[in-house]
């Protein structure tokens, strides 16, 4: 079986799932808006997060985000907002349901040496510093829930930017809390949290 | 201009002192403020709660004494909960009881999100208990409109997942370690004695109160 059949089946899974409502609306050409930037198998490369095994409800959500304009860090505007612009929330859907049952691989790109610091602060915040622990929210192995996105397994660049931008003002879905939590973060916490999530799984 | 430059002097140096003592009273007041922002950054905005990947639980309107005997709890490790352990272990006895006047006096709206359709057996339970199954009726303790009283915690506008999951590991969190008495302990015949069933409309009855 080639890639490319694989991909097709896993569309047809994806249509099939979604129901007949939405069969046929899920073009290749679709998905392949997509990959360019995330990967021919939705595992991310560079800033463009990974999207295989994440929350459907929050891929939908995001997209949705990207759509009203309203997550509006530097990348989204620059690749996102366009790519959503067109998005109806059932193709939105389609796109959620498909990238959500890719498998993902962690991408394991943190600094080593942080990892064991990131795991502390990720389970049980650091509470002498008002620091929330992570995974009261997004769950014991990053896993995320509902619209609360899986953590574990994201790159480290992309995972210390999106921390670092909440920090800096830019908005994005969720307004509560996260915009709080990352404000109590240091450099050092961002750097440690990024560095063990890239390596969960 | 020499006695131009002194008046400066003299001003800037009020200003200073003045500003060292607002910045110690701001220093005291940012403990507790910046406390009472870390539990809502959890616990909701207004104190009503929050659903991550575990339920955080309401503290608006919850009982003073209640909530001063659960932090303790967590500490002495009588109720297990390895977050809330950490959490605790960083509060002061008078930060405690500080914290705890702030959310007795919150009043936001039910967090809800309940099944609908469980209320109405859930309220029988709550106001009638269920006798065959050694079950009293809960208002007989929390009150009728699930306020609670001192250690008795108010129900009224819990979150449904949250309850559930407290009365069905009722025995495995709460009145750990033989050394301490807990009063846990009389909670715990009752909610052994609930099914699940009875537990979800119990637990969607009580998310409606206001």
């Amino acid at each position: 079986m080639t890639l490319g059949t694989m991909k097709i089946a896993a569309l047809a899974v994806a249509v099939a799932l979604a129901g007949p409502a939405a069969a046929g609306e899920l073009r290749p050409a679709n998905v392949r808006n997509c990959i360019w930037c995330h990967g021919t198998s939705a595992q991310g490369y560079a800033s463009a997060p990974r999207l295989a095994g994440q929350r459907p409800a929050y891929i939908e959500k995001e997209l949705r985000a990207f759509h009203d304009r309203m997550r509006d860090n530097p990348q989204s505007r620059q690749y996102m907002w366009g790519a959503a612009e067109a998005l109806n929330r059932w193709k939105a859907r389609d796109l959620a349901t498909y990238f959500s049952t890719i498998p993902g691989k962690p991408a394991k790109d943190g600094h080593r040496d942080l990892v064991a610091e990131g795991r502390t602060i990720y389970e049980l915040g650091i509470p002498d510093a008002n620091i929330v622990s992570c995974v009261v929210c997004h769950g014991p192995h990053g896993e995320g829930v509902r619209d609360i996105p899986r953590l574990s397994g994201l790159s480290y660049t992309y995972l210390r930017d999106r921390l670092e931008q909440w920090n800096e003002g830019y908005h994005a879905s969720a307004t509560y809390p996260m915009p709080k939590v990352a404000r109590t973060l240091s450099p050092p916490e961002v750097e440690a949290l990024a560095s063990y999530l890239s390596f969960a799984r | 201009m020499r006695t131009v430059g002194l008046a400066r002097l003299l001003h800037t140096a009020m200003i200073a002192v003045a500003l060292a003592a607002a910045g110690r009273a701001d220093g005291a007041e940012r403990g507790l403020a910046g406390k009472i922002e870390y539990c809502k950054t959890c616990h909701g905005l207004a104190g009503q709660g929050y659903l991550g990947y575990f339920a955080m639980p309401r503290l608006a309107g919850q009982q003073e004494a209640y909530l001063g005997n659960q932090l303790h709890a967590f500490t002495e490790r009588r109720r297990t909960n390895p977050v809330m352990f950490n959490v605790a272990h960083a509060l002061s006895p008078s930060m405690v009881a500080s914290l705890a006047a702030h959310f007795r006096h919150l009043n936001p709206p039910p967090f809800g999100g309940g099944p609908r359709n469980l209320v109405a057996r859930g309220k029988t339970i709550y106001e009638e208990g269920i006798p065959e199954s050694n079950v009293p009726a809960c208002s007989a303790c929390h009150g009728p409109d699930g306020t609670g009283r001192d250690e008795i915690p108010r129900l009224a506008g819990q979150l449904y997942p949250y309850t559930v999951k407290a009365l069905r590991s009722w025995a495995r969190e709460r009145g750990q370690g033989s050394a301490q008495p807990d009063v846990s302990a009389v909670m715990a015949p009752t909610a052994h004695n609930m099914n699940p069933a009875e537990i979800s409309a119990v637990a969607a009855y009580v998310s409606t109160l206001r």
